[in-house]
């Protein structure tokens, strides 16, 4: 395994990127060795008939334009831009063999790419990596069967006291600063009193957590950024003098490797057909529609969108909004109200609790994910009626999250579906995170489990995400839409999306459903399903504990002891990866954790390399406490069927001789990645 | 022979567990403890053992049920209960009127400049965007627009706590600070979701809210999730606020301390007038309240430079502690923001859902505000254009129509009309009539090719709720825009006058 994956930090300003191109397969050995040369490099192109003029010439090219990137890494200094386009770039790998590039003699593309044509392709792979292989590439599908809950690992005892040790001393140390503060240094705590017949803003009490622990680990958060949220992300660098409390920009930037941003499909990109699209309309429509829906602010933009919407979801209408918290926080008021019943997941959102709130709907909740909670409470509601009145509940609506951000799991949409069937609930999921990230078109949970999106009342999402733009979407059918257009508070007074954020919704779906550049779209789609499994397992195999379901691109790692968030996200960034870490109260007080998101933007040498980071940090924080209760095995044994394995498991669960069985994970790196790409493709363990 | 054995398994079960509990640490403390307080007090020793047996019996009692009168079924009447529910539709059918208006929303093809076109090909006068100085179709801020979308992409994919916030924020954030005076300032993704978000941040359970009767939707539900106690003074009226506030200021002489906020609005978007803001400083101060201003429709409208109301009326922004103004209106972007001093915005980061919870808001737009923010402070002149023309509309139509009169006050560039009090007490008119007479002008407007629009507006309040104080009067808007010459506004204010009289006059 070579060592290219080395986090060795490159240098700060100006970016530069991480030389990604390997003509070569590296890690994963799917593709024969006996495999002609060729037919390897045309892999990298996906849509590229496989000619051979096609190959060569893509061949050439793409040994060009690296042995020019690394020219240009090692040179180290910015070269000055001569104005020509002598190569093509390489956008994705949507490269055509029709295209009028690969008609130029091949001799030409052995001359060396100008530096400008370098430095462009450099930054377009900032935003989006090329495609190593076509290897690794994998349809998001729920494989049939009962739909498993994921399994929970629990780390050593030893973790959760030390976990419980490390706050109780942070809150003391708290108080004691706390107590000497207020006596020593009045000034700092003036605005935490009641003064001058005023009560404190927020009192001391109120916000004593943000002020003696979150305050300690604030440079992990808001860090500030320029540019594309992309498969990179440049960060502005700061320092701070006052323990956190203000911090100083130092004029200086990191381009680092971006584990964070809700990028699911790549489409955080200021070049391409997106961008280009919206050039167009930020030119012909100008900057704002300048009205709310209801009144003037419907252009035929918003029309079109809203059709594409709702032709991808698979509903009769949609309605598109400029938030999507104020969605939500709209449009449960127009849902529901008094006498009707909200059964909300626990993990919900905060926007539709949010909404829930201001609707005058009841509210109850239910355990996360589980389906028999959700039935107790069904039947308890139904049977039990309104509380005081016992008449029957108007409606009940259960609302699920397809994708939970923080937990990396999906709802259970077959059970809900079957719930559903006897309770007679309306059924509304919030597929925020799920849309364009699972099923094998992207079309969120419904395609991702084969449901018909009819049997679900009313698909909500937002565009913040997969599609790079902003805002949020509803779905439903055409007559609960055309009501909900008049009723609710979003479209009457929210202002309504700008015409640049509607174009790039509008050009990327057309890229996901295939009408712009066919393959494009399909590609990213299946990127990330193949990014998402293969870091979860890799991480499953280091030895982490890793929340949520295998498709799920929302990787949480869980780190328990709070001093380990600061310390992780630090050690991340010195090896220039950024990343997100959540503690109380965002997660319950122990749980504290690292969440990745996976990216279409990343490439397998960007997840490896990743890996080689989590895997270094791993052993300096001991964070590598699974058990192997939850995955991270080696696939089975020839001859063993999924079913088989299946029952043997139920069989050992009820004997409970399940835990002698179970192998500790604890794979070492090069083995987690030799072993990758061929394993994410058949059922995880 | 059973008893015997009986009891001497029981001599022995009771020698066993006395060396257990010998054996259990701290068990020595706990016999001597009990020793000695039976002999100093066997009273006490009494009531410590009814306490362990009360305590025990507590711990092990059965959970009772919160909720009053359950009633507990059989499995079988559950399921026939489940069988028997039939549940409400999700919504209710549209109503004709419903139908109506959704069937009338004009839909705009290509921008929404001055002259728009709509989908039946017709091209209008535009009097009802917010475009009031035409930045919509401007070439420059299009050019930096599209610069802005090369170097950011469109989304920044992420809230602004985990790496949404991009150099274009903090630039807009530190531009509004530095415009009003303020020294901080935070921005929101929507506009309409901005206030909302930022009283429950600040005003809780218990807390203390008296706002202004005719304040808008968006202020009514950030004091419904606030769930602090609500009073309500009579719209613009500082003899009742006044009143109000003394009211308050007694009742709680004896309670402790909480947070106190008055909530108001620069220019009422329901009425379109103006607040009396020095009045308001000076009560605030006298009973020592919070002031929540939004000026969602007078930043960049009021003042000599477009700071808003505090501006206008010569009050220091910074007398006012959260100062909530859009950048979707006026400066043609998108979302909205909250000025006030560094303690108020530092906590609305962590505290207000919408910032916190939601994706920032796109570099395109926050990099246009900071571009329209610019030219309204460079540009004075635009705002005596538009003085002028809200000028030549208002003569067309305020002293000039029977039916209709202006409630805007006369810098406002959004002109509510609403029916004469006289015309809707001698026709009885309800609110349903009175919109359907609107929505008839409006169409009748249109069919002379300008585009103006109804006040659309939502009752407030989920059914039945306290906040349903204040219903709105249906109102006609038409808003004045730079991008029309003088004389295109009076021959608009002609076409709104003769289709107002055209409307009331008709014979049914
Ligand atoms: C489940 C869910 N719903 C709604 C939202 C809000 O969307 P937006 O960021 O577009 O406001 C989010 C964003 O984090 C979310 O995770």
């Amino acid at each position: 395994m070579p060592r290219r994956l080395s986090n060795a930090p490159l240098s700060s300003s100006p970016p530069t990127p991480w030389p990604s191109f390997s003509p070569t397969e590296k890690g994963g050995s799917l593709v024969s060795k006996t495999s002609q040369k060729a037919s390897k490099i045309a892999h990298f192109f996906s849509t590229s008939p496989k000619t051979k003029d096609a190959q060569s010439a893509a061949a050439a090219l793409l040994a060009a334009s690296k042995a020019q990137e690394q020219a240009f890494l090692a040179s180290g200094t910015p070269m000055p831009s001569v104005p020509s386009l002598s190569l093509p770039s390489i956008s994705l790998s949507t490269a055509r063999a029709d295209s009028a590039n690969m008609d130029e003699p091949p001799t030409t593309l052995f001359q060396p790419p100008s530096p400008a044509e370098t430095r462009k392709l450099a930054k377009q792979h900032a935003q989006f990596g090329p495609l190593n292989s076509q290897s690794h590439r994998y349809p998001s599908r729920h494989q049939g069967g009962e739909f498993p809950d994921p399994v929970m690992d629990e780390p050593p005892y030893y973790y959760l006291l030390t976990t419980y040790i490390s706050y109780l001393i942070l809150i003391i140390f708290g108080h004691v600063r706390d107590f000497f503060g207020m006596r020593l240094k009045e000034d700092n705590y003036r605005h935490l009193k009641a003064r001058n017949g005023y009560a404190a803003l927020n009192s001391d009490f109120d916000n004593f957590y943000v002020r003696r622990l979150k305050m300690r680990i604030n440079d992990c958060f808001n860090r500030p950024t320029t540019g594309v949220p992309g498969r990179y992300i440049t960060l502005l660098d700061r320092t701070s003098e006052d323990g956190n409390l203000h911090f100083n920009l130092t004029g200086t930037t990191t381009e680092t490797l971006n584990m964070s941003s809700y990028n699911y499909l790549g489409f955080a990109q200021s070049e391409g057909p997106c961008a280009d699209s919206v050039e167009e309309v930020i030119r012909k429509y100008g900057l704002s529609t300048s009205s709310a829906r209801s009144e003037v602010g419907t252009s035929d933009l918003a029309v079109e969108c809203e059709q594409l919407i709702a032709e991808f979801v698979g509903k009769e209408s949609a309605m598109v909004f400029s938030m999507g918290f104020g969605t939500n926080a709209s449009i449960f008021p127009a849902l529901v109200g008094k006498g009707d019943l909200i059964i909300s997941d626990e993990l919900n959102h905060a926007s539709i609790r949010f909404g829930s709130r201001l609707s005058g709907a009841m509210i109850a909740s239910f355990k996360h994910n589980d389906m028999a909670d959700l039935e107790t409470k069904l039947r308890e509601a139904i049977s039990q009626g309104q509380p005081r009145t016992h008449r029957p509940w108007k409606k009940i609506l259960v609302v699920v999250e397809g994708l939970y951000s923080m937990e990396g799991t999906m709802c259970n949409l077959p059970g809900l579906v079957r719930l559903k069937k006897r309770y007679k609930f309306h059924l509304f999921i919030d597929e925020a995170h799920s849309i364009g990230a699972l099923g094998p078109r992207g079309r969120g949970v419904c395609d991702y489990f084969g449901i018909d999106p009819s049997e679900v009342d009313i698909l909500m999402g937002t565009l913040t995400k997969s599609f790079g733009a902003n805002g949020g979407y509803v779905n439903g059918d055409k007559a609960t839409i055309d009501k909900l257009r008049v009723t609710n508070a979003g479209t009457i007074y929210g202002e309504a999306p700008s015409p640049a954020v509607l174009a790039q919704i509008i050009a990327s779906l057309r890229l996901m459903n295939g009408e712009l550049i066919p393959g494009q779209g399909e590609e990213r789609l299946q990127r990330i399903a193949f990014n998402s499994r293969y870091l979860r397992l890799g991480l499953k195999r280091l030895g982490f504990i890793i929340y949520g379901h295998d498709d799920s691109p929302i990787i949480p790692l869980l780190l328990y002891n709070p001093a380990k968030m600061p310390a992780f996200s630090h050690e991340m960034l010195k090896r220039k990866i950024s990343v997100v870490v959540v503690g109380y109260p965002a997660t319950p007080l122990i749980s504290s954790r690292a969440r990745f998101c996976v990216s279409a933007a990343h490439n397998k040498d960007d997840l490896d390399r990743f890996l080689a980071a989590c895997d270094e940090i791993g052993n300096v924080l001991q964070l590598k406490f699974s058990s192997g209760v939850a995955g991270g095995a080696p696939p089975l044994a020839e001859g063993v069927t999924w079913e088989l394995e299946q029952s043997r498991k139920r069989l050992e669960k009820h004997d409970k001789v399940a835990k002698s069985l179970v192998h500790v994970p604890r794979w070492s790196l090069d083995e987690v990645i030799k072993r990758g790409v061929q394993d994410v493709k058949v059922p995880l363990r | 022979m059973d008893s015997q054995e009986a009891q001497e398994y029981l001599t022995n079960f009771v020698n066993v567990t006395s060396t257990q509990f010998h054996k259990l640490p701290g068990s020595a403390i706990f016999l001597r403890y009990v020793k000695s307080s039976y002999q100093d007090d066997p009273v006490r020793s009494a009531v410590e053992l009814f306490l362990v047996l009360f305590a025990i019996r507590y711990l092990l009692a059965p959970k009772y049920s919160t909720k009053p009168n359950y009633v507990k079924l059989s499995e079988e009447e559950i399921d026939d209960l489940v069988d028997e529910w039939v549940p409400e539709p999700l919504v209710a059918k549209a109503t004709p009127f419903e139908d109506a208006e959704l069937e009338k929303r004009p839909v705009i093809v290509g921008p929404s400049g001055p002259r728009s076109k709509l989908t039946n090909g017709r091209t209008v006068t535009n009097l009802a965007s917010y475009n009031f100085y035409n930045f919509v179709s401007n070439e420059n801020l299009k050019e930096r627009a599209i610069q802005t979308l090369r170097t950011y992409g469109v989304g920044p994919c992420g809230p602004p706590g985990f790496y949404g916030t991009q150099d274009v924020h903090m630039k807009i954030e530190a531009d509004i600070a530095a415009f009003l005076g303020t020294t901080a300032c935070i921005i929101y993704a929507q506009a309409f979701s901005t206030i909302s978000s930022v009283i429950p941040a600040f005003s809780k359970r218990g807390d203390i809210i008296v706002a202004d009767k005719a304040v808008n939707y968006a202020i009514r539900k950030g004091i419904q999730i606030s769930r602090s106690a609500v009073r309500w003074y009579e719209h613009n009226d500082m003899e009742d606020l006044q009143r109000v506030l003394a009211k308050v200021t007694k009742e709680q002489a004896k309670k402790p301390l909480t947070r106190r906020f008055i909530i108001t609005e620069g220019l009422f978007e329901n009425v379109g007038d103006m607040a009396d803001l020095p009045k308001i400083i000076e009560l605030k101060l006298k009973y020592k309240f919070r002031l929540i201003l939004d000026e969602s429709w007078s930043f960049g409208v009021l003042g000599r430079t477009g700071r808003g109301l505090t501006e206008h009326q010569h009050v220091d922004a910074a007398e006012v502690d959260m100062l909530i103004g859009s950048m979707a209106g006026p400066l043609s972007a998108a979302g909205g923001f909250c000025a006030g001093s560094d303690e108020v915005v530092e906590h609305q980061r962590l505290s207000a859902s919408s910032y916190t919870f939601s994706a920032a808001l796109p570099a395109i737009a926050a990099v246009t505000a900071s571009e329209t923010l610019m030219m309204l402070q460079t540009q004075p002149e635009l705002f005596v254009q538009l003085k002028e023309n809200i000028r030549s509309m208002w003569t067309q139509l305020d002293p000039r129509s029977d039916w209709m009169y202006c409630t805007s006050t006369p810098e406002n560039p959004i002109m509510l009309l609403t029916l004469k009090p006289e015309v809707v007490s001698s026709r009885r008119l309800t609110i349903e009539d009175q919109q359907q007479l609107l929505q008839d002008i409006v169409d009748e407007c249109l069919a002379q090719n300008v585009l103006i629009t109804r006040a659309k507006t939502l009752p407030a309040g989920p059914s039945g709720a306290k906040t349903d104080v204040y219903v709105p009067s249906p109102a006609l808007k038409v808003c004045i825009t730079l991008g029309l010459t003088k004389k295109e506004i009076e021959k608009s204010g002609i076409i709104i006058r003769h289709a107002i009289t055209k409307i009331l006059t008709r014979k049914r």
